[in-house]
């Protein structure tokens, strides 16, 4: 017995080291490496390159632009996952009560969700086109410049964002509505209970969890969000959809600060741990009452 | 009559399916429309369809290029984090490790690691290693990053192959190679399938890495080259709506043919726990 356990647990190891040196080598490597870069003044094309201490940190604390790009990553997170789940919730129930084409109508959902995001930030730059798109056509020949107007470009970025993920959060309740046994409905009727108490009684408490999986899940993408910003206004217009990432991004390749962008990085990477680190405690605390 | 009802909720659920997907409709009509039309809205509807903009995507861009380069670097990281997350998915499902809790925890924290927090020592060892502007770099950097979702994955699925299969693996004398040749692999299957589907998507549409690590049409996947579309006087948006469509090609083949094993994958990932 105790022979078998110790070649488990070779064979374990053994196993399980490529895993280990893959993650090792990069990810977790360049996360350390990424917290020395951030304590540094380095400009490579400047030749700069010396130990800075918490420099970089302490200047955030007094950089209107980081304020802004905190403050439009937070709004952009909050608006875009709130209405992703109202609309996905939405979603799921009326694919449930189809009788027949669900799997067209999963496909029709899926479609926006599984191409690269850069295709999305294409398909809505030519919906939002002044002159010739579609959504100016439908609005009754407005010229509403969507992404180029301050007011409206952070707005017509979370629409493009909800489009492209609100099926996953649609596809996540869907499988857990399969889930529920016809039996809890069937009781529900000879108690006599309408659909709208089933739907508030019974429905929506049993994706509960679930929901507050896909939540978190989306949060933390929405807070690492960079693709569709970066490609369709890259920031702009006058910094109003720069969020934290395309401000390190930004950093880092366009004005070459290496240290600075570092520790932008590095403030991302915090909050989207704290977030999650939140986020599973209330996990805990609600299964705990549930 | 109720059930007339339900057949007309049926349409109008489906109906209103179908308007979701418009933004990707339109760009398809458009990708079709003959230049002229393309700025003249409404009518909607073009006089004709044309393959214009597919014959300058595919002959003057690099567009095909950059399709190779994605159909390989995905493929090659779909395959690299099975061979490796196969192995180690089983050893956390399956056997008994020294720090079992910790590397558990570190897996399910990688996957929320941002990009943007790596990019930068990532972009220093690509320079340092040579790697820059090319597969091998852009392979190994996908699959570090799939990987610890493809070993969450793939060790829930583990866990639901019945145990006896593998005890009668090992009393029948096959090694480690034999279990995983004879009876994990193939009892994997669909959750192989589904994985890989995940993982497979995640290359071809990863940008952030891709956009950094490459320089030239050597490396460039598709998402870099239609971010980095040429217009030279003005935006081609007939020939960005085609090059759009031919990067959706695969992903749309996989929503529509093997929507099954993308669900699975998609629900077990979020339940698993």
């Amino acid at each position: 017995m105790t022979g078998r356990e110790a070649v488990n647990r070779r064979h374990g190891m053994l196993l399980m080291a490529p895993t280990v040196l893959a993650l090792g080598t990069l990810t977790v490597y360049p996360g350390i490496w990424v917290l020395w870069l951030s304590l540094q003044h380095r400009i490579p094309i400047f030749g700069v390159s010396r130990f800075a201490g918490f420099d970089n940190y302490a200047f955030l604390a007094f950089d209107s632009r980081f304020a802004s790009a905190l403050a439009t990553t937070l709004i952009f997170a909050v608006t875009s996952v709130a209405l992703e789940v109202v609309l996905g919730v939405a979603a799921a129930l009326a694919i449930h009560s189809l009788r027949g084409g669900r799997r067209v109508a999963l496909s029709l959902l899926l479609l926006a969700w599984a191409m690269p995001a850069v295709v999305t930030a294409k398909l809505f730059e030519w919906l939002y086109h002044p002159t010739a798109g579609l959504l100016n056509v439908a609005l009754g020949g407005h010229a509403l410049n969507w992404l180029g107007d301050p007011r409206l470009a952070l707005p017509a970025i979370v629409v493009a964002d909800v489009w492209r993920t609100m099926p996953f959060v649609a596809v996540l309740c869907y499988a857990r509505l399969l889930a529920i046994p016809p039996e809890v409905y069937e009781a529900a009727q000879v108690d006599g209970a309408g659909r709208v108490a089933t739907l508030v009684r019974i429905t929506l408490p049993m994706l509960g969890r679930i929901l507050l999986l896909a939540i978190l899940f989306r949060t933390l993408d929405a807070l690492r969000a960079f693709d569709l910003m970066f490609v369709l206004t890259g920031g702009g217009p006058a910094g109003t959809t720069e969020t934290l990432t395309v401000y390190a991004y930004r950093a880092l390749f366009q004005t070459l600060q290496l240290g600075f962008g570092s520790a932008l990085g590095v403030v991302v990477f915090a909050l989207v741990m704290t977030v999650a680190w939140a986020y599973l405690k209330l996990l805990r605390t609600s299964t705990v009452t549930a | 009559m109720r059930r007339g009802a339900r057949t007309f909720a049926d349409a109008l659920v489906l109906a209103a399916l179908a308007s979701y997907a418009i933004p990707f409709f339109w760009q398809l009509l458009t990708s079709f429309k003959p230049e002229a039309e393309l700025l003249r809205v409404p009518p909607l509807l073009p006089s004709q369809l044309t393959l214009a903009h597919y014959r300058a995507v595919v002959e003057k861009s690099l567009m095909p290029q950059a399709l190779a380069n994605s159909f390989g670097i995905a493929a090659l990281t779909t395959l690299l984090a099975l061979a490796v997350g196969v192995p180690g998915a089983y050893a956390v499902a399956r056997l008994p490790l020294p720090g079992k809790r910790f590397v558990l925890l570190a897996i399910v924290a990688s996957t929320a690691f941002p990009q943007i927090a790596t990019v930068s020592p990532l972009y220093l060892l690509m320079r340092a290693l040579d790697l820059r502007d090319t597969w091998s770099g852009l392979v190994l950097v996908h699959t570090s990053f799939a990987l610890p979702l493809t070993v969450w994955l793939l060790s829930g699925f583990i866990r639901e192959i019945p145990i006896e299969a593998e005890e009668a693996a090992s009393v029948d004398g096959a090694g480690l190679f034999g279990l995983f040749r004879w009876v994990v692999i193939p009892l994997l299957g669909p959750g192989l399938a589904a994985t890989a589907l995940l993982t497979f998507l995640f290359s071809w549409n990863e940008f952030l890495f891709a956009y950094t690590f490459t320089v030239s049409e050597a490396s460039r996947t598709i998402p870099v080259a239609l971010a980095l579309f040429p217009g030279v006087f003005e935006v081609p948006w007939g020939d960005i709506a085609a090059a759009s469509m031919l990067a959706s090609l695969p992903p749309v083949l996989i929503v529509v043919g093997l929507q099954r094993f993308l669900v699975r994958g998609l629900v077990a990932g979020a339940v698993k726990e």
